[in-house]
C-alpha cells in the first residue's frame, strides 16, 4: 500500500525535538541563568510562622474589662534543621533537665523531622528575654509569640470557661485548627468561639543556616494576616458577680439573675467555684486534673446543669395555670387542717389561719391550697379526661421553658424534666392515673425537674407579666456589634397580664406581709421585693433551700433564683442571700452588715451533703 | 519454541533498555522525595518507593506477558477492546469512587485502579484497526469516524472530570495528522487555541474589535480599495442599528451588539457576494463570524464549564493571577527546587527543597523536581535526552511496519509519551499550566507505570511480529 503522507514524519520527529528544545532552554533559564532561584534556595529554608491572633476580649455590661491576653511563648524545633549545639546552656536557660530534653526531642523527631513542633509550651516573658538573646545558637529552634488568658477578677469561671488545646478528633473535624492550637472548651469561650478566636495568619520567612531570618520571603506575597477575635460586651455585672461569689462561699449551690425587660443575665454563679486562672497556661493540665478528682465538683456548672425539684416556688405556677385556666379565682377560699387531706392521702402542711385566698396562700405557701387549686386544673370538666387537661397543663409550662433548654447561649444547658402524659401511662397504665396520682406536682414535688436557670426565668415573666427572652450572657458582638437576633425575640406565655397580679400580691406578701409570711428575712425597706420560698426535696440528706425573687414590684429590674444546696428551709439562706443581691444590684452598696455577716459566717460543710 | 526464540531476537531491545534505565531512575527519585531517616530501607514496604518497586516487578511481569501472546490477539481483539472501555468508563461514573473531586477510580480493597489509563490503549489499537486497510485519505469519510474514535473516550473522561487525562488525547490527532488529516485542521486548532489565550488575556470585545480590524485589512489586500469602502458601508450603518437597537431594546451588552453588528452586516454584504460572485470576501467573511462566535463561545466555556481551581491555573499559567496562595506557591516552590538544582544538582539525597514537602505530590506529577534539583541542569538534560532517544526510537519502529494498523497504532503510544513527557515537565518549569499527569516510568503510581507498560509492549509485541502476516 502507498504511503502518501510518509514525508511527515519528519515533521513529527520536527515536533519531539521542538518540544525538548522548549524544556532545555526554559530549564537552562532556571537552573543556570536565572540566580533568584538559589538565592532563595541554595543556603535558605522557607520557615512558614504561624501568626496568632489575639483573642476576643470580654467586658463587663459596665464595660469593666473581664478577660484579657498576656503574651506568652511557645519554643518550635525543626528537628532535620538543628546541630551541635551547647545543650548544657539551653537546658539552663529553659529550666529542664538532660532527660526532658531527650524527651522532648524525641517527641518532636517522632511527629516530623522536616516540619514545626512545639518544644517547650508557654515559656515565661523572662525566659524569653534570655533565650531571644543566644537563640542563633541554637539552630532549628524557633519561637513563636502566643496569647493566653488573663483575667481582671477571679471569677465567673464557669461563665467565662478557659481555652484548651484541640485535639485530634477536632483536627480531623475541622481544617481551621492545627496541633497545639487554642479552642474554648467551655463558657463562653466555647459558645463564641469562632467570634473570639478570629483568623490566623501565616508568615513565610526565609531563614539561613544559621538560624536567623533573612527577611519575608516573595516581599510577603505569600503571607495572610492575622485577624484579631471580635471582643464581646457580656451581659454580666462583674461587681454582683464577685459579690454573689462571695455570697456563696462555703455554700453549694447557685445564684441566677436576669434583667427581666431583656433576658439580660446579670450573674451566674455557681458554687463552688475556682479560680479562672487556674486553667491558663502550663499549670492547666495538672490543676484541671486537681479540680475534676474534687469531690465538691468546682467544674460543674449548677446554675445550668444541676436539675432540683422546684419545691413550694411552684405553686406561683399553678397558681397562675389555676387562673387562667379559670378553676380558681384569687378570692378562692380552701380550708387547711394542717394539710390537705383526701381519703387515705395526706400532704401535710404547718400551721396557719384557715382558710386563705390566693394571695395568702402564696405569701404563706399552703400546701393545701395548691392541692386543691391543682386538682381543680386536672379535674377540669372543659377537657375529657385528667390526661388531656394535665396536657394542657404541661403546655404551660413549656411555654415558661421547663422542660425544654431555653437555648442560653452557652454550652451544656440541660432541659430539666417536666414529665409527658406518657410518662405516667408507662407507670400507672394508660389513662390510669388521676388529679391525687400526681398531686405532689402541686407543690412542686415529684418527679418534676428544673435548673436554676429556669427558675430564674420563670420569675423574669412573672416580672413581665407573662413574657420573656430567652436568658442571655453576650449582648454585644465585637465593638459596634448587636446581641444574636435569637435574643431580641419575646416570648409570651399564654397568661394573661392580669392573672399575675393576685400572685405577685402573694409573692409581695411572702417578703413583706405579717404573720405566717415565709420570707421575711429577705425584707428591704426601701425597695419592695417580690419573692417565694421553697425546698427541694433531697433523698440524699438535708433538703436544699430555694428563694425566687424580683424586685422592685412594679419596675423589675432583677429577677433571681437562689439555690443553696443541704440549708433546709428556703427562707434560712437562700432568701437573705437573693435579698443582698437585689439590695447590692439596685442601691450599689449593702446597709444591712448583719445580714451579710450571718450569710458570710455560715459554712455548709461538705459532709452535710454527703449522698 | 522456535516461535519463542524468533520473538526474543526480534524483540526491540534498544527501546526495552531504555524502559528499564527511566524505570529505575524514577525509582530513585521517589526515593529521594519521601526519603526519610526513618525508613531508610529501599524496600520498605510502607513508604512510596517500596511500593514502587512492586509495581516495577509486576511491571516486568506484565510485559513478558505480553511478550508471549499472539500478536494477531490485539489486532482481532482491537474493537471488543474499545467497547470494554467505553462500558467501564460508563462504568466508573457510576460506581467509582470520588478522588480529588474527580470519579474516576475503581476501588477494589485497598486498591484503586484508574480506567483511564487503559483506556488510552484501547483507543490507540481501534484507532489503529480503524485505519488500517483503508485507503490513506484527509477526507472526511475516513476522518470523522477517527476522530469520533478518539472523542467519545475523551467526553466520557470529561464527565469525571479528569482534565489531565482529557489533554492526553489530544495525541491522537498526531495519528491522525500522519495518516493524513489536512494540515489546515491543525491550523485552525492552533488559531482558536491563540484566539482562546487572546480572549482569556484581554477580554472578548478587544479581540473581536481586532478579528474586524483583521478582516478589513485582509480584505483591502486581497480585493482592493473599492470593494473594501463597499464592505464598510454596510458595516457602519449595520453596527449603528445593532448598537440602537442593542442597546435601547435589548439592553445587550457590547459582546452582544458586536454579534448583531457583523451578522446584519454579512446578510447585507451577500448581496454582492451573490451578485459579483467575489470567493474572497466570501471566505473572509465567513472567517470573521466564526471567529467571533468562537469568542463569545470560549468565553462562556471558559466561566462557566471549568471549575475555578482550573480556572485558577490557566489564569496563573497566562500570569494572570499573581499570588492565589495554592497554585501560585506551588507552581513557585517547584521552580525553586528545579532552578535552585543550578548545573549539577545538589547530589543525590541531599535535595532541600523538595525534602521540606515544600513541593506538593511530588512522588508523582511532581517527581521531576526531584531530577531538576538533586541532579541539577545535567541531569534533566540526561532525562530529556533519554525521552527524546525513546520517542525517535518509537518513531524510527512505527515508520518501518508494513501495515497501517502497527504504525498507526506506533504513532499512538508515541504521541501519548510525548505529551506526557512535555506537559509533565513543562508544568513543572512553568511552561504548561498545572495539569495533573504523571512523567511515564518516573511517577509513582501503579496504574499509570502498568498503563504506560501495556501501551508500550504490545507495541513491541507487534514490532516484533511484523513480519509475520496479520489479519
Ligand atoms: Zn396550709
Amino acid at each position: 500500500m502507498k504511503d502518501r503522507f510518509a514525508s511527515r514524519k519528519y515533521i513529527i520527529v520536527g515536533l519531539i525535538l521542538a518540544s525538548a528544545l522548549i524544556l532545555i532552554v526554559r530549564l537552562f533559564h532556571i537552573q543556570i541563568v536565572d540566580k533568584t532561584y538559589r538565592v532563595s534556595a541554595a543556603n535558605n529554608a522557607l520557615r512558614p510562622v504561624t501568626q496568632y491572633p489575639a483573642r476576643g476580649l470580654i467586658y463587663d455590661r459596665n464595660g469593666e474589662l473581664m478577660v484579657y491576653n498576656q503574651a506568652a511563648y511557645d519554643l518550635l524545633v525543626i528537628p532535620v534543621q538543628t546541630s551541635a549545639f551547647d545543650t548544657a546552656r539551653f537546658n539552663e536557660i529553659l529550666g529542664i533537665t538532660m532527660e526532658d530534653f531527650r524527651e522532648r526531642m524525641r517527641v518532636a523527631k517522632a511527629y516530623s523531622r522536616r516540619t514545626p513542633s512545639v518544644f517547650l509550651k508557654m515559656i515565661s516573658s523572662e525566659t524569653y528575654a534570655v533565650l531571644q538573646e543566644e537563640l542563633y545558637r541554637f539552630p532549628g529552634f524557633y519561637v513563636q509569640a502566643r496569647t493566653l488568658r488573663k483575667y481582671t477578677r477571679p471569677v465567673a469561671a464557669h461563665l467565662l470557661g478557659y481555652v484548651g488545646e484541640v485535639d485530634n478528633r477536632l483536627i480531623a473535624r475541622d481544617s481551621y485548627y492545627r496541633s497545639g492550637d487554642y479552642i474554648g472548651v467551655s463558657g463562653i469561650e466555647k459558645s463564641y468561639e469562632e467570634k473570639l478566636r478570629g483568623s490566623k495568619g501565616v508568615d513565610i520567612f526565609l531563614v539561613d543556616v544559621h538560624n536567623n531570618i533573612k527577611g519575608s520571603y516573595a516581599d510577603g506575597r505569600y503571607d495572610t494576616m492575622a485577624v484579631p477575635g471580635t471582643n464581646l460586651w457580656s451581659t454580666v455585672d462583674l461587681s454582683l458577680q464577685e459579690y454573689g461569689e462571695k455570697l456563696m462561699l462555703n455554700k453549694t449551690g447557685s445564684i441566677v439573675a436576669i434583667e427581666p425587660a431583656t433576658g439580660e443575665i446579670l450573674s451566674l454563679v455557681s458554687s463552688p467555684s475556682y479560680d479562672p486562672s487556674l486553667l491558663v497556661g502550663r499549670v492547666r493540665s495538672s490543676n484541671f486534673a486537681g479540680l475534676q478528682a474534687d469531690t465538691v465538683k468546682p467544674l460543674f456548672d449548677r446554675a445550668l446543669m444541676a436539675s432540683y425539684p422546684p419545691g413550694s416556688t411552684f405553686k406561683i405556677m399553678n397558681g397562675l395555670i389555676g387562673l387562667q385556666e379559670e378553676v380558681i379565682r384569687p378570692t378562692s377560699l380552701f380550708s387547711c387542717n394542717y394539710g390537705y387531706h383526701a381519703g387515705s392521702l395526706t400532704v401535710g402542711c404547718h400551721s396557719h389561719r384557715s382558710p386563705l385566698n390566693l394571695p395568702d396562700a402564696v405569701a404563706q405557701s399552703c400546701n393545701s391550697w395548691f392541692c386543691n387549686a391543682f386538682r381543680n386544673i386536672l379535674e377540669n370538666s372543659e377537657y375529657e379526661s385528667v390526661q388531656e387537661a394535665y396536657d394542657r397543663w404541661r403546655e404551660y409550662l413549656v411555654a415558661f421553658g421547663f422542660g425544654n433548654k431555653l437555648g442560653i447561649d452557652l454550652p451544656n444547658e440541660l432541659p430539666g424534666f417536666v414529665p409527658a402524659r406518657s410518662y405516667y401511662d408507662r407507670y400507672y397504665g394508660k389513662d390510669r392515673w388521676k388529679a391525687l396520682t400526681v398531686i405532689s406536682l402541686a407543690i412542686g414535688q415529684g418527679e418534676i425537674g428544673a435548673t436554676p436557670l429556669q427558675m430564674a426565668n420563670m420569675v423574669a415573666v412573672i416580672a413581665n407579666r407573662g413574657s420573656f427572652y430567652i436568658p442571655h450572657v453576650i449582648k454585644k458582638i465585637g465593638d459596634d456589634g448587636t446581641p444574636s437576633p435569637l435574643f431580641t425575640q419575646r416570648y409570651t406565655t399564654g397568661i394573661s397580664p392580669q392573672n399575675f397580679e393576685p400572685v405577685i400580691e402573694g409573692m409581695e406578701g411572702a417578703v413583706n406581709g405579717g404573720e405566717g409570711s415565709t420570707a421575711r428575712g429577705a425584707r428591704l425597706d426601701s425597695i419592695i421585693i417580690c419573692g417565694k420560698t421553697g425546698t427541694a426535696q433531697n433523698p440524699h440528706g438535708k433538703d436544699h433551700s430555694i428563694f425566687v425573687a424580683f424586685a422592685p414590684k412594679d419596675d423589675p429590674q432583677i429577677a433571681i433564683a437562689v439555690y443553696v444546696e443541704n440549708a433546709g428551709f428556703g427562707s434560712t439562706f437562700a432568701a437573705p442571700i437573693a435579698s443582698l443581691m437585689i439590695e447590692k444590684y439596685l442601691t450599689g452598696r449593702i446597709k444591712r452588715k448583719y445580714l451579710e455577716d450571718y450569710v458570710l459566717r455560715v459554712v455548709i460543710t461538705p459532709d452535710a451533703k454527703e449522698e | 519454541m522456535q516461535k519463542r526464540n524468533n520473538i526474543v531476537a526480534r524483540l526491540d531491545w534498544v527501546t526495552v533498555i531504555l524502559w528499564l534505565v527511566m524505570m529505575v531512575m524514577g525509582w530513585l527519585n521517589i526515593y529521594a522525595a519521601v526519603y526519610n531517616e526513618q525508613h531508610t530501607s529501599i524496600f520498605d514496604l510502607s513508604q512510596r518507593y517500596g511500593k514502587q518497586l512492586v509495581f516495577i516487578i509486576a511491571a516486568l511481569v506484565l510485559a513478558v506477558l505480553i511478550m508471549v501472546t499472539d500478536n494477531k490477539l490485539y489486532f482481532f481483539f482491537a474493537w471488543f477492546f474499545y467497547g470494554i472501555m467505553i462500558f467501564l468508563l460508563l462504568l466508573v461514573l457510576v460506581l467509582g469512587k470520588e478522588i480529588n473531586g474527580a470519579r474516576a477510580w475503581f476501588e477494589i480493597g485497598s486498591f484503586s485502579i484508574q480506567p483511564s489509563e487503559f483506556a488510552k490503549f484501547a483507543t490507540g489499537l481501534a484507532l489503529a484497526s480503524f485505519l488500517n486497510g483503508r485507503r490513506q485519505s484527509s477526507g472526511l469519510d475516513v476522518m470523522a469516524p477517527a476522530t469520533a474514535i478518539i472523542v467519545v473516550p475523551m467526553i466520557l473522561i470529561a464527565i469525571q472530570p479528569d482534565m489531565g487525562s482529557v489533554v492526553t488525547y489530544f495525541a491522537f490527532f498526531i495519528v491522525l495528522y500522519r495518516e493524513g488529516m489536512s494540515i489546515y485542521v491543525f491550523i485552525t486548532a492552533i488559531l482558536a487555541a491563540a484566539l482562546f489565550l487572546l480572549t482569556l488575556m484581554l477580554g472578548n470585545v478587544p479581540v473581536a474589535a481586532g478579528l474586524i480590524v483583521l478582516a478589513i485589512v485582509v480584505m483591502l489586500v486581497t480585493s482592493g480599495w473599492s470593494l473594501t469602502l463597499r464592505a464598510l458601508g454596510i458595516l457602519l450603518p449595520a453596527a449603528g442599528v445593532a448598537f440602537l437597537a442593542g442597546h435601547y431594546l435589548l439592553e445587550l451588552e457590547t459582546s452582544g451588539i458586536i454579534v448583531i453588528a457583523v451578522i446584519l452586516a454579512g446578510l447585507g454584504y451577500a448581496w454582492f457576494i451573490y451578485r459579483l460572485k467575489l470567493k474572497m470576501p466570501a471566505i473572509i467573511y465567513a472567517f470573521l463570524l466564526g471567529g467571533i462566535l468562537y469568542l463569545f463561545t470560549v468565553d462562556y466555556a471558559f466561566n462557566h464549564m471549568l471549575k475555578p481551581h482550573q480556572q485558577t491555573r490557566i489564569n496563573i499559567m497566562l500570569g494572570m493571577e499573581e499570588d492565589p496562595f495554592g497554585e501560585g506557591y506551588n507552581l513557585n516552590q517547584s521552580l525553586i527546587s528545579i532552578g535552585s538544582g543550578g548545573f549539577s544538582g545538589k547530589g543525590y539525597l541531599n535535595g532541600t527543597q523538595t525534602k521540606f514537602k515544600f513541593v506538593p505530590e511530588q512522588s508523582t506529577d511532581f517527581i521531576f523536581c526531584t531530577v531538576g534539583e538533586e541532579w541539577g541542569f545535567i541531569g534533566s538534560v540526561v532525562v530529556t535526552g533519554l525521552f527524546v532517544w525513546f520517542l525517535l526510537r518509537l518513531l524510527l519502529l512505527a515508520e518501518r511496519q508494513r501495515t497501517t494498523f502497527v504504525r498507526a497504532y506506533g504513532y499512538g503510544v508515541l504521541a501519548l509519551f510525548l505529551v506526557h513527557f512535555f506537559v509533565n515537565i513543562g508544568m513543572t518549569i512553568g511552561v504548561m499550566p498545572v495539569i495533573g499527569i504523571p512523567l511515564p516510568f518516573f511517577s509513582y503510581g501503579g496504574s499509570s507505570l502498568w498503563g504506560f507498560t501495556i501501551l508500550l509492549f504490545v507495541f513491541l509485541r507487534l514490532d516484533a511480529g511484523r513480519t509475520e502476516y496479520l489479519g
